[in-house]
């Protein structure tokens, strides 16, 4: 099935190929590439559009009006750029079809490969490559996105914390790298192993440096498959991303070498050279800094322009690197520091779904132009006339490449190794010198080599194919098998958890003050400082000020996992059918309803269950058992009610009842232009938070509790005493310290326990009985008192209201900071925290003291 | 030379310490150096006070903590021996050490590491860190930035996460299953000289 629909895929793709080529035939411009430089395609523009005007006024003299036209000269460009994107995201497409040969294949391979079919078809059809990968499209418009996007998503701390030996490696590797290749090509060439060439030494160290290119697109690629461990994989990631920036600036000072000419060049220049490399390289990566902060500023004040608060940023860092390479800085280096530097600053501002735009818009990006540039590349080879064969050159190369990236990793391994903390292992080491795949930053490089000043660059252009060729499918192939057989160090799948959030934290302040003890500045030393820092004056200057509160990590990895849980809850309600407040509620928006059922849903029973399976169930643990089926103990364990309290309570939800707040439909537009959550109207959340507060407080006024669990009443003393004044001062339970391990109940509320026997069901998947509904009175009687109080047990379901009054309940806070508030305590055995909560502000009005009710 | 193998004489027991703690002389007589410096009054021991000298711990939000992981209970004062042991928690593991089966696990095996980190939790030693004792760092550490409700539900939620026996506190083995994926050895481990 998947083989046929692959077929089906591939016939697809030709036609496209050929409608494409079809189109080139009739203009046979040689470089109708895909994207052209804007300036190209702006003159192509108005050459099109003037033949087109001449062709159309030609035809003015026309006898009769023309229903359509043939108006392929008009679209002519953007329409063959969007095909090829969309030849080129099918073969992603086809590739990724069967898993089991992307598992061996790695998929930059296979899309090169898919680009020598579809070269062979261009080149059938016009005998001539007529779309080839121009370094002007590649270097504008194809690898900034692929770069933000590495570098944005980049994990921040790892790559700080290892940043000295990725600068090491990138740096003087590359250095190493371009030097040696050079030299060591020049000598074979002079020692007479590659036969006649127009090559001098000059151009050998500019081939050299364009081949020490470490592709981080083919690099990721590869390495994401394997699942190496962190410390390499970001050793791997940074080298090669960083490294491309210090390539390209060697590249153009070898370029500018071989321009002035081999007799030209002195000490001078050489030392002119140098400097120039650092001022490159140091100046893009500050300009990129720059740009950071820019960034991070703006987002500070997009909040009206959400929408498009992602587009700021693309635009911004694509800036970044348009001014680097403006002011001949360097580009990729910019726009890397570019992306590394504003990512926590974007995420702490924008909201939540704005960043996640961002990751998705960032992810199209790279991802779409990625695949593009492996399509072409394999695209680009099949053309005769770039094709110069000299076995020796090729072959040299190869090996020196492989030969010296070994050498320059080990040695600088081995010198980092003096000082790292954790030495960098043999096998990690070897994976590095393996994992140097050349991609199409050394491609665009030889393809921007001037003809005039380097006679050869067709054998240069080729070799560098084949390398590429060489290193992306050959080493892509077998660095899976060779991570397997090495036995490297996986990257272990750690969950998100608080405790080792909060660990973390109290290792780094365990390790600092070990450090001070020591008087030792360490690698914890700058950490703590710059931490320091950035608290004092950089958040101050790049986030915003409520952002600055909640920007905590261990908050945040909070925040996600309520988050996490409650999507997890409203997906397998929604499942089940049983969200009947979702179903039911008919407000205006569904944002609405889907926000509050996120915050509300850690109330629900069955979230217990849920977290209870994921909290216990990685550890495989007995408990989780007992815990999934959380009823049985749910309804024991809930404070019960004495046939006085539930009459009380009766008379307490009608008067509830009747205050309810009816939420205000606003007959809001459901399109708008420029928002996409309409429905968060601060008034209303707090007309319902005060009402809600005021009417609890009238119901419980008169309302006795159950037994509350002695847990939490055992840490709350305080509490405790305020409610036993008014509370029933005879309830035996209340005095017993563990009170929800205690079965024994009064009399009285063995009737009550009994019948949560019979009903141990989530109230809400009842039948949504309104409360106005005088059925209430019976069905209140036979609902279980226990898990959630009665007055939620009766407003869930009454389902127009109760959300709001609930999730009010559960959050007074005002409405703005909403979102930061995660649901507080859910656990299986936070059983009635409204009770408590309530008990505790019977005597005083919930508006002076919100805090007893968020306190759960 | 001649004045390392003077300062290590001037040690007591010095063959014994190194022997415990996996240090080098080198590293011993940096130790004892940082030791001396600490001890202004030069008693030989040091007390919660010269700890407090520290500025740089001063702005350490569980700072008291960890000076506190330095007296045993009931002492005021620690000497050269105990200091260097409490250090050698954050030796780095060394890989290449031959391994000898009956030798007493090393002071800076991965389980030392975490008992270390958690007894700064669970100062009344009771072997479980309470929710209030969990409370009590997790306020030090995230300081004004969330609200005490805050804090205190993601107290819960922490304690919950770890607790498998649903004692409402988290034991030693508890933690450490909870850390169980965590690197310990690289988290734990600082750079003594080399």
């Amino acid at each position: 099935m998947a083989i046929l629909q692959q077929f089906a895929l591939l016939a697809l793709l030709i036609i496209f190929c050929t409608s494409c080529k079809a189109g080139t035939l009739e203009v046979n411009s040689a470089e109708v590439g895909l994207n052209y430089s804007s300036k190209a395609s702006a003159a192509e523009d108005t050459g099109t559009s003037t033949n087109g005007s001449t062709g159309g006024h030609g035809t003015s003299v026309i006898t009769t009006l023309p229903i359509v036209i043939w108006k392929w000269p008009h679209v002519e460009t953007p329409y063959l750029v969007a095909l090829w994107i969309l030849t080129c995201w099918l073969c992603k497409l086809v590739c990724e079809l069967n898993h089991s040969i992307t598992s061996v294949i790695p998929e930059s391979g296979l899309l090169i490969i898919l680009g020598f079919v579809l070269g062979g078809i261009v080149w059938g059809a016009d005998k001539a490559q007529t779309f080839k990968l121009i370094p002007v499209n590649f270097f504008y418009y194809l690898l900034p996105q692929i770069v933000l996007d590495a570098s944005y998503c980049m994990p921040n701390k790892l790559f700080f914390s290892n940043l000295g030996a990725i600068l090491v490696h990138a740096i003087i590797g590359t250095c190493w790298n371009a030097g040696t290749v050079g030299i060591a090509l020049w000598g074979c060439y002079e020692g007479g192993a590659m036969g006649n060439l127009n090559i001098g030494p000059l151009q050998f160290l500019l081939f050299g440096a364009l081949m020490s290119a470490v592709d981080p697109v083919a690099v990721i690629a590869v390495f994401e498959e394997v699942h190496v461990n962190e410390v390499l994989y970001i050793l791997v990631f940074g080298e090669s991303l960083l490294n491309d920036g210090v390539t390209v600036v060697l590249y153009n000072v070898f370029d500018a070498f071989v321009s002035l000419g081999g007799p030209k060049i002195n000490a001078a220049e050489i030392i002119k050279g140098i400097v120039s490399f650092f001022v490159v390289a140091f100046g893009g990566s500050f300009l990129g800094v720059v740009f950071a902060i820019l960034i991070s500023m703006l987002t500070r004040v997009t909040k009206n322009v959400q929408v498009i608060g992602a587009g700021f940023i693309i635009v911004l860092g694509y800036l970044s690197y348009l001014t680097a390479e403006m002011l001949s800085l360097s580009a990729i280096l910019s726009i890397t520091f570019c992306g590394v530097c504003c990512q926590k600053y974007i995420t702490a501002n924008m909201d939540e779904k704005s960043v996640t735009t961002l990751r998705y818009s960032l992810k199209v990006l790279a991802n779409g132009s990625e695949t593009m540039i492996f399509v072409f590349l394999g695209v680009s080879a099949i053309d005769k006339n770039i094709w110069v064969w000299n076995t020796g050159f090729i072959l040299l190369t190869i090996l020196f490449i492989v030969v010296f990236r070994f050498m320059g990793v080990f040695f600088l391994n081995w010198v980092l190794n003096q000082s790292r903390l954790i030495p960098i292992d043999l096998t990690d080491q070897f994976v590095m010198g393996y994992g140097g795949l050349r991609g199409a930053v050394a491609y665009g490089l030889a393809a921007s080599l001037d003809e005039k000043k380097i006679p050869e660059k067709n054998l240069m252009l080729g070799t560098t194919l084949i390398v590429v060729y060489f290193t992306v499918i050959l080493q892509g192939i077998t660095m899976k098998p060779l991570v397997q057989w090495l036995k490297v160090k996986k990257a272990t799948q750690s969950d998100l958890t608080l405790n080792g959030k909060i660990n973390n934290r109290t290792f780094e302040h365990i390790l600092t003050a070990m450090e001070d003890i020591c008087g030792r500045m360490g690698d914890n030393w700058w950490t703590r400082h710059w931490n320091y820092f950035e608290d004092k004056y950089v958040c101050w200057l790049l986030m915003k000020s409520d952002a600055r509160k909640h920007k905590d990590p261990i908050f945040g990895a909070f925040h996600k996992l309520n988050l996490e849980d409650a999507t997890k809850y409203v997906t397998e309600g929604e499942s089940k059918g049983s969200l009947a407040f979702i179903r039911n509620c008919d407000s205006a928006s569904v944002d609405f309803k889907k926000k509050l059922a996120l915050e509300y849903a850690d109330i629900m029973p069955d979230i217990m269950a849920d977290m209870s399976e994921y909290d216990f169930g990685i550890d495989n643990v007995p408990v989780t058992s007992v815990m999934k089926n959380p009823i049985p103990s749910v309804s024991l364990n809930i404070h019960e009610l004495d046939k006085k309290s539930v009459s009380d309570d009766l008379n307490a939800h009608h008067i509830l009842d009747q205050h309810l707040y009816k939420s205000r439909r606003y007959n809001r537009p459901t399109y708008s232009r420029s928002h996409y959550n309409t429905s968060e109207n601060p008034d209303e959340m707090q007309e319902i938070f005060q009402r809600t507060m005021r009417s609890r407080l009238e119901s419980f006024k008169s309302t006795k509790m159950g037994v509350n669990p002695a847990k939490k009443l055992s840490k709350h003393p305080k509490k405790d005493s305020t409610h036993k004044p008014n509370g029933k001062p005879a309830d035996p339970h209340r005095t017993h310290p563990y009170g929800d391990e205690d079965f024994e109940f009064s009399a009285d509320s063995a009737s009550s326990s009994e019948i949560a026997g019979h009903f141990p069901r989530r109230n809400t998947s009842t039948p949504g009985a309104g409360v106005d509904n005088p059925a209430f009175i019976p069905e209140m009687d036979t609902s279980p008192p226990m898990r959630n109080p009665p007055w939620q047990t009766e407003t869930g379901n009454n389902t127009a209201v109760a959300p709001s009054q609930r999730a009010q309940g559960r959050l007074p806070w005002t409405p703005t900071n909403l979102r930061h508030l995660a649901p507080l305590r859910m656990s299986t055995r936070s059983t009635d925290s409204f009770a408590m909560a309530d008990a505790s502000v019977d005597d005083e009005t919930p508006e002076e003291k919100p805090g007893a009710h968020t306190r759960l | 030379m001649g004045s390392t193998n003077s300062t290590l004489l001037k040690i007591p027991n010095v063959e014994v310490l190194m022997q415990e703690t996996g240090f080098s002389p080198a590293h011993i007589i940096r130790l004892h150096d940082r030791f001396k410096a600490l001890d202004k009054e030069g008693r030989g021991h040091l007390c919660p006070q010269d700890f407090g000298e520290i500025k740089e711990l001063a702005m350490n939000p569980i700072g008291d903590r960890i000076i506190g992981a330095f007296f045993s209970p009931g002492k005021e004062t620690v000497d050269f021996h105990t200091f260097v042991k409490i250090l050698a928690h954050f030796r780095p593991v060394d890989k290449d050490r031959p391994k000898e089966p009956n030798s007493p696990e090393p002071i800076n095996s991965r389980s030392n590491k975490l008992k270390f980190a958690f007894q700064l939790y669970d100062q009344d030693k009771d072997g479980k860190i309470s929710r209030d004792e969990l409370l009590k760092v997790l306020r030090a550490m995230l300081g004004m930035q969330v609200t005490e409700e805050q804090l205190e539900s993601i107290a819960d939620r922490t304690i919950q996460e770890a607790d498998l026996d649903r004692d409402d506190a988290i034991s030693f083995e508890e933690f450490r299953k909870s850390l169980e994926k965590v690197n310990i050895d690289h988290k734990m481990s600082i750079r003594f000289l080399r």
